[in-house]
């Protein structure tokens, strides 16, 4: 069993190297998760000890830029949870609709579904070409890759079904266009979007935004720091703008909650 | 078999099953004790949506509080959490929950194995592992690693579950597993409190 070759202590010596040597701080992410992800990572990539793997990933950028990729989780979807989707389009994005200009961020975007599928809401309540996405990541490859709007046509037909059931009227198949085993989306939608990376551990507010979304990446993170994390998303958010969480987390526990609203029955909250 | 039953106090109670574990589900929930003085961590497979369906449906069946398990929740004992459809469920060293959206794994999420091998580092010996029906291999990994830390395996009799696929493939690998049916897993659970 592969959890005998590492133990906790050396879990926080490897992540203590990291930050020490390449200024990315795992220390407050959840244990369980985070020791998994890199045992994970141990046995794929064939280490015989611990001292190696802790050698490599300290001294090779090149191999630590596959570490960051595979320590943090890059599962993501388009239209993921269609009810939520509905909300944003029947009821946040309208009332933002309002404004002169409208500036969303999603943090922790991945390879850019989240923002794609913002994007294509915006585009279909007429609303695209006075918004901008900012759409943000740790992790500068996955944002390489987010940039291209190209994903695996395999994955359309889910994505298409999660897009008729969050309301969508739409040919989701007039956004793309397919080539061999890949499909690359709009270039309007992605002409209103901003890729950078931050880091919600250690990066600074940087704009006031109407929408904040950052699904399923506060699960990665200990409570004290989904506490600074929500501070951070607070110092970012307009008055009367929305922050939109993941399915399975919450603002609840967070001491400042009770200056926020919450949106029907996901897990989106109004700042008042 | 008496031998392995006799050992230190259960501390946590994990169930993984899959495709028919709901029959021995239905089968252990009316008969638990309300004396039960360990959590119970269900994680089935099951698809997406409709996320309180079976919770509502085991609450009707017991006393113990019976609800779905929240990230960076305090595990308690007398509680019945249940792993949500499409996360990874892991426990934390302090005896909290974590979810996980990673990749799937044996083609599942919530992955039985992950739930169990995260377990096993934090409960040790007091961690009891329970296999039920299923028709793939998901929890064998688990219930090895539970097994090299002390834990206590059980696994339904491949004879008379619904799918005996994969008990059958954890009994080939685990062969000091306690073999129990689904009608005899509610008193053994019971007894496990009176340790």
């Amino acid at each position: 069993m592969i959890s005998d070759v590492i133990d906790n202590e050396q879990i926080e010596t490897l992540l203590s190297d990291v930050l020490e040597a390449h200024g990315y701080d795992f220390l407050e992410y959840s244990h369980a998760s985070i020791k998994r992800r890199i045992l994970r990572l141990y046995s794929l990539d064939n280490f015989v000890s611990f001292a190696e793997f802790r050698y490599t990933v300290k001294t090779d950028k090149q191999y630590f830029k596959r570490f960051l990729e595979e320590i943090t989780v890059n599962v993501t979807e388009m239209f993921r949870d269609p009810g939520f989707y509905k909300v944003l389009r029947n009821d946040v994005l309208p009332a933002l609709g309002t404004y002169p200009f409208i500036r969303i961020w999603v943090a922790g975007c991945s390879t850019g579904e989240e923002a794609y599928s913002v994007a294509i809401l915006l585009k279909e309540l007429n609303l695209l070409h006075k918004s901008l996405i900012y759409a943000t990541d740790i992790n500068p490859s996955v944002l390489e890759k987010a940039k291209k709007g190209i994903f695996p046509l395999s994955y359309i037909k889910s994505y298409s079904e999660n897009y008729v059931q969050s309301g969508g009227l739409k040919d989701f198949s007039s956004y793309y266009s397919a080539n061999y085993s890949l499909a690359k989306f709009d270039e309007t939608l992605n002409s209103k979007m901003i890729f950078s990376t931050h880091n919600l551990v250690s990066d600074h507010s940087f704009n006031e935004f109407q929408l904040i979304l950052c699904r399923n990446v506060l699960i990665y993170f200990d409570k004290d720091l989904q506490h600074k994390v929500f501070q951070l998303f607070d110092n970012s958010l307009e008055q009367l703008g929305y922050l939109a969480l993941g399915s399975k987390e919450s603002l609840d526990f967070w001491p400042k909650a009770k200056q926020y609203k919450r949106v029907k029955t996901e897990k989106i909250w109004r700042k008042l | 078999m008496a031998e392995t039953l006799i050992r230190e106090k259960c501390s946590a109670l994990i169930i993984g099953g899959s495709a028919g574990s709901l029959d021995a589900l239905l089968e252990i929930f009316p008969a638990l004790s309300n004396q039960i003085n360990f959590p119970i961590i269900l994680v089935t497979h099951r698809k997406p949506g409709n996320d309180s369906l079976l919770t509502d449906l085991l609450q009707k069946r017991t006393g113990l509080r019976v609800r779905e398990a929240e990230e960076k929740e305090k595990i308690l004992p007398g509680t019945v959490y249940i792993a949500p459809a499409d996360y990874h469920l892991l426990v934390e060293r302090n005896e909290t929950f974590s979810l996980d959206y990673s990749e799937k794994v044996n083609y599942s999420r919530p992955s039985i194995d992950v739930t169990f091998q995260s377990a096993a580092e934090v409960f040790k010996d007091g961690l009891v592992c329970i296999l039920l029906s299923g028709s793939n291999a998901d929890g064998v990994e688990g219930l090895k690693a539970a097994n090299n830390l002390g834990g206590l395996l059980v696994v339904q009799n491949p004879d008379t579950a619904v799918m005996p696929y994969m008990p059958q493939q954890a009994l080939n690998s685990l062969k000091n597993s306690v073999v129990l049916n689904a009608f005899e897993m509610a008193d053994f659970i019971n007894k496990l409190a009176k340790r």
